[in-house]
């Protein structure tokens, strides 16, 4: 099951002349969720959007199932297998939930994850598939948003903050599908800026700080002051204890 | 985003914000010896020269004005051609009414600017290509509206009355000196004007308009009167135009050849310099001389080569050259140490036409 | 009963209105692209007809079966060289690019073939028309264009609401980067939009050759038209383009009825109001504008 399906090398990304990304380097595996935190300007959706090809990286190497998409298109490696739910849903507003689906099946591969699947997933949805997208409320769209990309029968699925904007209840069974999801043998990649949430659903971490990685490892072998540590980038409380139990 | 560069500890002492990279004197002087130069010319060049330096004359106030409105504050217009005709017209207007036709041009300036007033209250809710075509909308209603009255001249057209009772040698000359006065008048107003706080104000408004309206600046005042000081300087072209020709046609006036000839030069010249124009006047006149006798194949050309330079080199002739030797003939920006930090930047251009989000330099 | 005429009339030049309009609607609506040489290509498209065809010994009148496919072809390698260039770099660019080559079409047309005024051979058809009633008169000819407007509109609207390559135009309209993460190329969805919109710019030309003399320059004039069609009907709205134009079509009429000097200002009256009061169009979507 440890098979390497994204591999990230040094990878460094600047907007203009300011630099986003700074040599980062992770892989992610099959069935895994791979979390990165940081706060808000630390590099995570640049680096997100880097990987889906949206954005041009300074350097690096992005690996996918062993083959260099570095200088491919966007769309080419959509079909490969690499699907990006970005930050803010991006769905189609103009179209039908139905449709959103289907725009997302256009170039799906062979897999599990079909429209009726994701019917099946998200009982509330059948109902209303001919409703236009921008009628949905936020946690609604967000849902709609992560069916369209599973329909693609993606190998690799990037989440951009799927928490932002959304109500705690919202959030749960959001992230209550991650677990069914990465069963179906799918690596995640997840951008998260609540850390519990984030930490809580993942097999490992990585936290950046400032386009730097500043701390990884697997979810039971971090503590919380060291996340912390990590994520703020010093010490947050002065008498923090010395010992804490696992995250 | 304009370009800055963050100053190393080391040079922080030795920051400088200058004007240009060179003297001021050596603008003035080079200034005023083309000056001279273009003001003797009709008596010392053939009488064809003469009238093709008018031409000119006329052509670069139009397209600084152009320049002015499109490259500095982001209104792409391809309807001027409704100030061309509505100054050429206020001309005959006022000269039907006894005055001397040369001094309607303040005039016609002045109604050019007046009749733009209440126009940009509707223009300025919209944006880019909406923007663009409803300016011809607009010139093309003006030009409507001034065939249909008959004392104007109608269809047909009408001779401009009035004219200064002399040898028609000095009638030209004469004609020839106010053409080029008006250009000197025009350049140089819009060289001091951007040099002055609007100029400032426009910058900001290019750079961020969000942060320029949300720190105070008054955004819409400043497109406003930036509007109507191109309606003015276009208006007085069309003023001298009709002194030029004498004899005013509306499909002539209100043409949208002018706005061709606008744009075309600026873009090659170089959008957001004011020296861009000039030089894509220079180049206009070069090659419609040469291909004098082959019809319209100067304009087919010269379109070729505007559309080549807006999508390989769209900073213009004079913006490649600006930017390769970092000369300037007449500079409206400040240098920071030696970079500059007035960089006319395409995304910044389009962000301020509301086109396009900002890009945020996200997570 | 005069006024009957005057509607009838407006609604039979709002049906070649629509039809000139679609393509520049379809043109920004999916790429954000105001084509200022919409117009221009309608003339070319009238020119081949009248004097390219001729060599494939197709009569003028059948012409639009080869012409608007090859406009098709040529559309979608205009779109995926020069105006996707343009747009990579920005709109104005697009703008400027595109009045740019209005200018040069509009030129060479006059280098080749002269100022002279053309038209489309329909035979005998150009004459006939139909008196219901003696102040109405409807020309078969108009009655046949208004009649392809229709059918063109409607089968366009099947098409992007039916169809799979529909829904991804419309889908990459919205929103472009996330038809991508989809694994669209959007550059080609855009190339099949602009092959669309130069057919149909084809068929309109033609159309246009057919009921009336034209001219190089005539493409400006329809440009305007066509313009004002789209924003009286509404971006995003292929019937509301339909509406639009027979608006446009039925003021000018009304303007004509008075001074024959008013008939595009009428139109131009129109537009502004429209702008000024609902600048989205009868039927279109507030975000249209942005």
């Amino acid at each position: 099951m440890s098979e390497i399906l994204l591999e990230v090398d040094e990878l460094t990304v600047h907007h203009g002349q300011l630099c986003a990304v700074d040599g980062v380097s992770f892989k992610v595996d099959r069935g895994e969720v791979l979390t990165m935190v940081g706060a808000n300007g630390a590099g995570k959706s640049t680096l997100l959007r880097t990987v889906a090809g949206l954005h041009h990286q300074t350097s690096g190497t992005i690996r996918f199932q062993g083959v260099n998409v570095t200088k491919l298109a966007p769309q080419r490696r959509a079909r490969l297998g690499i699907a990006l739910v970005p930050e803010g849903r991006r769905l189609f507003s103009s179209l039908t939930l139905e449709e959103n689906l289907q725009v997302g099946a256009h170039h799906a591969a062979r897999g599990p994850f079909s429209i009726e699947r994701v019917y099946e997933l998200f009982d509330w949805m059948p109902a209303r598939r001919r409703q236009r997208a921008w009628q949905f409320s936020g946690g609604e769209q967000q849902a709609i948003a992560i069916g369209r990309a599973l329909v693609a029968n993606p190998q690799v699925l990037l989440l951009d903050e799927l928490s932002l904007g959304l109500a705690p209840i919202v959030i749960e069974r959001i992230y209550a599908l991650i677990p069914d999801i990465v069963a179906h043998g799918v690596g995640i990649l997840l951008v998260e800026q609540d850390v519990t949430l984030g930490v809580g659903v993942a097999d490992r971490v990585h936290c950046m700080l400032e386009g730097k990685t500043s701390l990884t490892g697997t979810s039971g072998e971090l503590t919380s002051a060291q996340i912390e540590r990590a994520y703020f980038g010093g010490e947050m409380s002065a008498t923090s204890p010395p010992h804490e139990s696992p995250a | 985003m304009s370009t800055l560069t963050n100053p190393t500890s080391a040079d922080r002492g030795l920051l400088r914000v200058r004007r240009s990279t060179h003297s001021p004197v050596y603008t003035l002087i080079g200034s005023l010896l083309i000056v001279v130069l273009l003001s003797v010319a009709p008596w010392v060049v053939p009488a064809e020269w003469a009238t093709v330096l008018q031409n000119f004359f006329i052509l670069v106030t139009m397209a600084t004005m152009w320049n002015l409105l499109a490259g500095y504050a982001g209104m792409v217009s391809i309807g001027q051609q409704a100030f061309v005709g509505l100054g050429a017209y206020a001309t005959l207007f006022f000269a039907l009414k006894g005055m001397n036709p040369f001094y309607t041009i303040p005039l016609a300036a002045i109604t050019c600017a007046v009749i733009a007033y209440p126009v940009t209250f509707l223009l300025f809710r919209l944006r880019g290509g909406y923007f663009a075509v409803t300016t011809w909308v607009v010139a093309s209603t003006a030009g409507i509206i001034i065939v249909n009255q008959g004392y104007l001249g109608g269809g047909t057209g009408k001779l401009l009355p009035g004219m200064p009772d002399m040898d028609p040698k000095s009638l030209q000359h004469l004609i020839y000196l106010v053409t080029g006065g008006v250009a000197l008048i025009v350049v140089a107003a819009t060289y001091f004007l951007l040099r002055s706080r609007l100029g400032l104000v426009l910058a900001s408004i290019r750079d961020n308009e969000v942060s320029a309206r949300s720190s105070g600046t008054k955004v819409t005042s400043a497109r406003r009167l930036v509007f109507l000081i191109a309606a003015a300087g276009t208006g007085a072209a069309g003023a001298v135009l009709a002194l030029s020709q004498t004899y005013l046609q509306t499909g002539n006036e209100f043409n949208l050849q002018w706005a061709a000839e606008m744009l075309f030069v600026s873009m090659i010249g170089g959008l957001g310099t004011i020296e861009g124009p000039i030089l894509g006047c220079i180049i206009f006149f070069a090659l419609q001389q040469s291909l004098a006798q082959q019809g319209a194949w100067y304009l087919i050309i010269f379109g070729s080569v505007a559309v080549a330079v807006a999508i390989w080199q769209p900073r213009g002739l004079w913006g490649a050259f600006r930017d390769r030797f970092h000369i300037e003939l007449l500079p409206v920006g400040h240098w920071v140490g030696d970079r500059k930090s007035e960089t006319i930047d395409r995304r910044s251009m389009l962000e301020r036409l509301n086109l396009k989000r900002p890009k945020k330099p996200s997570d | 009963m005069i006024w009957l005429n005057v509607v009838i009339q407006g609604v039979l030049v709002g049906g070649f209105y629509a039809l000139f309009a679609c393509g520049l609607s379809l043109m920004f609506g999916v790429m954000r692209v105001i084509n200022l040489a919409h117009g221009d290509m309608a003339v070319v498209a009238a020119y081949v007809a009248v004097f390219l065809t001729p060599h494939a010994h197709i009569p003028e009148v059948w012409a639009f079966v080869v012409v608007a496919p090859l406009f098709g072809v040529v559309g979608y390698v205009v779109q995926r060289t020069l105006i996707q260039k343009s747009i990579d770099r920005d709109p104005f660019t697009t703008l400027l690019v595109t009045f740019g080559l209005s200018v040069i079409i509009e030129n060479l047309l006059l280098e080749i073939y002269s100022s002279n005024g053309q038209i489309v051979n329909v035979g005998e058809l150009i004459v006939k028309s139909w008196h219901p009633q003696t102040i109405i008169y409807i020309s078969y000819v108009s009655l046949a264009v208004l009649a392809a407007a229709v059918a063109v509109l409607g089968l366009l609207q099947v098409f992007l609401s039916k169809s799979g390559t529909g829904r991804l135009i419309r889908a990459v309209a919205d929103d472009h980067e996330a038809a991508q993460l989809s694994g669209t190329n959007y550059r080609h969805i855009f190339g099949i939009a602009a092959a669309i919109a130069f057919a149909t710019v084809a068929l309109a030309g033609i159309s246009y050759g057919m009921m009336t003399e034209f001219a190089p320059t005539s493409g400006g004039i329809n440009l305007l038209f066509a313009f004002e069609t789209v924003v009286i009907g509404g971006i995003g709205s292929l019937w509301g383009t339909l509406v639009g134009g027979i608006a446009l079509g039925v003021a000018q009429q009304f303007g004509a009825h008075f001074n024959p000097e008013y008939q595009v200002l009428a139109g131009n009256i129109l537009f502004l109001v429209v702008l000024a009061i609902r600048p989205e169009g009868l039927f279109g979507k507030r975000t249209a504008l942005a």
